[in-house]
């Protein structure tokens, strides 16, 4: 241990040149653009996130608009052609799903708080990170080029199935398919890259004291998610290499013509696509657990069940995608077998959720932002779940298959994951991301101009759903059983629904800028939090997080234990030597 | 009693009655299930808000009697999973798996962006002379089980009636045998429900459920020269 | 750029790289996993495979399991010269790995020249496709472990992060593993 002693003191030095003054040592080009410092790296995640959320967010819009009012000039954009109504579609849930929800709820929360929350300077492998974000910026760039190339973006589904995937002559994008599989196979390196990062540092650089079950439950949260990850995309990297093949060198892996299969493609997909929604998951709910011990001021209700709950949620979401399958054409007799692993995988997923309503009893409850936000995500996220056991149950899904009764499921599972729980996170650790308060009265108008629009959203598709409406079509017209007046009521209700929640973001947009300028100075820790990241020397936390790094003592959850004036004891706090506590 | 489904669509199958008692099933259990959820979330949000000088309790959870809390409740939901499981895989099998005997067949091919079917002529059979063509109208008789052969020519399409509550992907390179019967007589929408590239959206086609008059005389006005322009 | 503290701790008590190089290795085999696996679901499903295999030349692809294994002894002799903090030797053996990858990408791009000169090219059928694909991926970790080596070499030679050399050891017993997969699934199964 002589290296890291050496280490840490010519670490110290460098903590002094940093701090106030380090914008002018530094370019502007290497502090925000080139830095190794795994806060700034998860800034450049989450701006770069919130910014394709903002052009998943006007897809939406537009392509919303010509369901509700086919053949409108869409202000902003125009009239919407089939082709484009095509790829808009294809590219919001590739974007919501690749370019927001991983970037904001793995990689830059990862990185903001691994290090802050086990007590340490940095992610193991700095360099490595910032080459991570680097990647996925490319292929940020990549996929929002691809809307610029001759023939225009991809429109064959964010699932890509073959062969409309890997023939130009179906799909009609000769460069904007291989364009998107890049694209999305470089997202995946990234995310490779920095899964490993995640995964390495929490193993192995805790804070000297903290045991396993010592660490926050958002931590183990986002650990599970990278290492599902990791073992769930590699078959789809191999399936993306195959398809590019397919597209560009004229290979036939899933082209029946040459001997290939074109449901291969659909095992691979969904091998990684099931996972994958637990991947953006578990790292919501854990935020959502460090929000709601936070503000009701209790220890969560049963740790360790929250992390073998998650376990066994990981594991069990191997054996469920053919769910996503029953009806294309694999062996029927499959389906009885994927409809008993999936319908089970509500065991451990609503074991969570009882988890976290049951934590809330006896607690002492502050209706702050970040709250109404985690709450938020468990009143959504609990439809959610009920109302994918239609889909995952056989016999239902042959009707609801690919209807808006899917869409209406999953926008009530991702919507919590992708925007309420980023903005619990956001609003919770803004403080310490910039070291001032957010207002709070425009942060709660944000939060009920979202939540009610939002539900306003998505109740009326689940009701085009019940009636059959089937996805990714660009005009009802022809539907005799769909083009009905009272369908046209229910689009435009949702599409307005759409219009206000989105503008609503502008009231968030305003509140963090003014907030970084004019928001009350926060202090080290504002919500009186036990966790590590809220010790730091300074707010927002310099260069190396602290100037000594801390030792840990315990959970980090010890709310209002009996016998202590505070309500709170924060995880470095030494125990006090001759007060007996543990009787 | 009707069902959820049949307040939006009405139901022409002899297997749709089972999909939507599923979905009425599921309705049922999850819904009681779930707004009983919510209602706790809700109650304990408003029983517990912070009130002044009092504390938060200290509870772990982790004790026995404390995990009993959540414990039961997961009980349950493995109860009621079971019974869900049961119900979806009884009509899974018989509108999947089963296929029982048929009365007549009918081809159905996708390709982009049109259904095309190929309905046996007055002989019966399929694959003969006086089969009948059509692009965007599918005409069967009511009461009468069909097998359908499922085809598709360039990329994946997905055959659905939404009325039938049937619906069976089509994947180029293999042919899918199915079945339906319909209960109805009527005109309905057929979807193609698997993205198919541009024109996906605009490839709506027609069921036509006949009596079997009707579908004599249907027959009969579709001779042969008008078979052969459509194909 | 300095180190940071974090990369020196060790909670697990597994050293930070080694545990990297786990992931590393974890995360290769599924992707690999996931190309055979597609392969053996084709294969499975067309015997005919088994003929378009009788034109693989099993002699060279023994030839190259062969330099394979033996790179890989290198890097166990490089590892142990590592371990005794022999910068030097360590350094002399990660060459010879080095020259065995070499050796393995030629004879792998004689083989190909070959091959496609007779006409089998990636585009030929399903099984060649598979061929080319699954060899073509291996091969491309070949060379990258290579120009790590090269990357290491200076550094090691001078007795610097000799730990390395264990951690692309660990490596290139992968891609080794790797091959023994392949060969048998691509050129012996006819």
């Amino acid at each position: 241990m002589a290296e890291p002693a050496q280490e840490s003191e010519s670490h110290g030095a460098e903590d002094h040149g940093h701090g106030h003054d380090d914008h002018h040592q530094e370019s502007w080009f290497i502090h925000y653009c080139w830095s190794t410092d795994h806060k700034m790296i998860a800034m450049q995640y989450m701006f770069t996130g919130m910014a394709m959320a903002i052009i998943g967010g006007f897809m939406a819009y537009v392509f919303r608009m010509q369901l509700a009012f086919p053949g409108i000039e869409v202000p902003g954009f125009g009239q919407v052609s089939p082709t484009e109504y095509n790829s808009l579609v294809t590219n919001h849930g590739a974007i919501m799903i690749f370019w927001v929800a991983m970037p904001v709820l793995i990689a830059a929360f990862g990185n903001y708080l691994i290090p802050l929350m086990l007590g340490c300077d940095d992610m193991v492998f700095p360099r490595l990170n910032r080459l991570s974000y680097q990647i996925f910026l490319i292929s940020a760039i990549v996929l929002l080029g691809s809307f610029f190339v001759e023939g225009g973006a991809f429109g064959g589904a964010w699932t890509a199935y073959p062969p409309l995937s890997s023939k130009a002559e179906y799909n009609m994008t000769p460069l904007g398919a291989p364009l998107w599989v890049i694209a999305v196979g470089l997202e995946f390196v990234a995310f490779l890259l920095g899964g490993i990062n995640f995964v390495t540092t929490a193993m192995n650089s805790r804070a000297p004291g903290m045991k396993m079950f010592d660490i926050p439950i958002v931590i183990w949260m986002i650990v599970i998610a990278s290492i599902l990850f990791m073992a769930s995309v590699g078959p789809l990297i191999a399936g993306a290499i195959m398809l590019v093949f397919d597209q560009t060198a004229g290979t036939g892996f899933f082209d029946p013509d040459k001997g290939g299969d074109p449901v291969l493609w659909q095992h691979l997909f969904w091998f990684f696509g099931h996972p994958e929604v637990y991947v953006v998951l578990l790292p919501a709910v854990g935020i959502v657990a460090e929000i709601i011990t936070v503000f009701s001021r209790k220890k969560l209700f049963g740790y360790k069940t929250v992390i073998f709950t998650a376990l066994a949620t990981g594991l069990l979401s191997f054996f469920v995608w053919a769910h996503h399958q029953f009806i294309s054409g694999i062996d029927p007799r499959m389906a009885n077998v994927f409809t008993v692993t999936t319908v089970l995988i509500s065991v451990p997923i609503a074991e969570m959720m009882f988890v976290y309503i049951a934590t809330l009893y006896g607690g002492s409850i502050r209706l702050t932002t970040p709250m109404l936000w985690a709450l938020s995500f468990i009143f959504a996220f609990i439809i959610g779940g009920v109302t994918g056991i239609f889909l995952g149950a056989s016999g239902s899904d042959i009707y609801f298959h690919d209807t808006y009764f899917v869409l209406a499921h999953f926008h009530y599972t991702f919507y919590p994951i992708a925007i309420l729980s980023v903005f619990a996170g956001v609003t919770y650790w803004y403080p310490k991301m910039f070291g001032t308060m957010l207002n709070e009265t425009l942060g709660k108008i944000h939060f009920w101009l979202t939540f009610i629009p939002y539900n306003c959203i998505f109740i009326p598709l689940f009701m085009l759903g019940l009636g059959g409406q089937h996805r990714r079509i660009w005009s009802y017209e022809n539907f005799p059983e769909l083009a009905r007046p009272e369908y046209y009521a229910l689009r435009e209700f949702a599409t307005i629904s759409l219009v206000i929640m989105l503008l609503a973001q502008f009231i968030f947009i305003f509140n963090f800028f003014w907030s970084l300028k004019s928001g009350k100075k926060a202090g080290a820790n504002p919500w009186k939090a036990c966790t590590l990241e809220w010790t730091t020397d300074q707010t927002p936390p310099g260069h190396g997080n602290w100037k000594e790094l801390p030792t840990c003592y315990r959970g980090p959850y010890e709310f209002s234990v009996p016998g202590r004036e505070k309500d709170y004891w924060p995880q470095n706090e030494p125990e006090p030597e001759p007060e007996p506590s543990a009787s | 009693m009707g069902s959820l489904i049949e307040k939006y669509l009405v139901s022409a199958s002899t297997y749709a009655a089972d999909i939507d008692g599923v979905i009425t099933l599921i309705a049922l259990i999850v819904g009681f299930w779930g707004i009983l959820a919510e209602v706790v979330l809700l109650g304990l949000i408003i029983a517990f808000r912070e009130k002044k000088g009092v504390k938060a309790q200290y509870i772990t959870g982790e004790e026995k009697h404390q995990k009993a809390w959540i414990a039961y409740p997961h009980y349950l939901v493995l109860v009621f999973d079971v019974m869900i499981i049961v119900a979806a895989v009884q009509v899974w099998y018989s509108v999947k798996q089963d296929l029982p005997a048929a009365d007549s067949t009918v081809r159905i091919i996708g390709q982009q962006w049109a259904w095309s079917f190929v309905h046996p002529g007055p002989d019966g059979k399929l694959d003969t002379d006086d089969d009948i063509a059509t692009v965007d109208e599918l005409h069967v008789t009511v009461n009468k089980l069909y097998h359908f052969k499922l085809e598709a020519r360039d990329v994946m399409h997905s055959f659905s009636v939404p009325v039938f509550r049937l619906k069976q992907d089509a994947i180029p390179g293999r042919v899918i045998t199915g079945w339906f019967e319909a209960t109805k007589t009527g005109t309905y929408d057929i979807q193609c429900t698997e993205m198919c590239g541009i024109g996906h959206g605009l490839m709506p086609a027609r069921i036509i459920i006949e009596t079997p008059a009707e579908h004599a005389a249907w027959m009969a006005k579709h001779d042969k020269s008008l078979a052969a322009v459509t194909q | 750029m300095q180190r940071p503290i974090a990369t020196t701790r060790s909670a697990t008590g597994i050293p930070t790289g080694r545990l990297a190089v786990w992931w590393v290795i974890a995360s290769e085999i599924v992707i690999f996993g996931g190309l055979l696996a597609s392969y053996l679901m084709h294969r499975l499903g067309h015997p005919e495979f088994g003929n378009y295999a009788a034109y693989t030349n099993t002699y060279i692809g023994a030839f190259n399991t062969f330099v394979l294994l033996t790179s890989s002894l290198s890097a166990v002799l490089a590892h142990n010269a590592a371990e005794a903090k022999d910068g030097v030797k360590a350094a002399k053996y990660l060459l010879g790995t080095c020259f065995g990858g070499l050796v393995f990408a030629c004879v792998k791009a004689y083989e190909w020249n070959y091959e496609i000169s007779q006409g089998f090219t990636l585009t030929t059928n399903a099984f060649w496709s598979f061929y080319y694909t699954a060899a073509g991926l291996h091969a491309c970790h070949v060379i990258g472990g290579c120009i790590i080596m090269l990357i290491l070499y200076p550094d090691v030679k001078k007795g610097k992060e000799l730990q390395r050399v264990e951690l692309i050891g660990n490596y290139w017993h992968f891609v080794d593993i790797v091959w023994i997969f392949l060969f048998p699934l691509l050129y012996i199964a006819k």
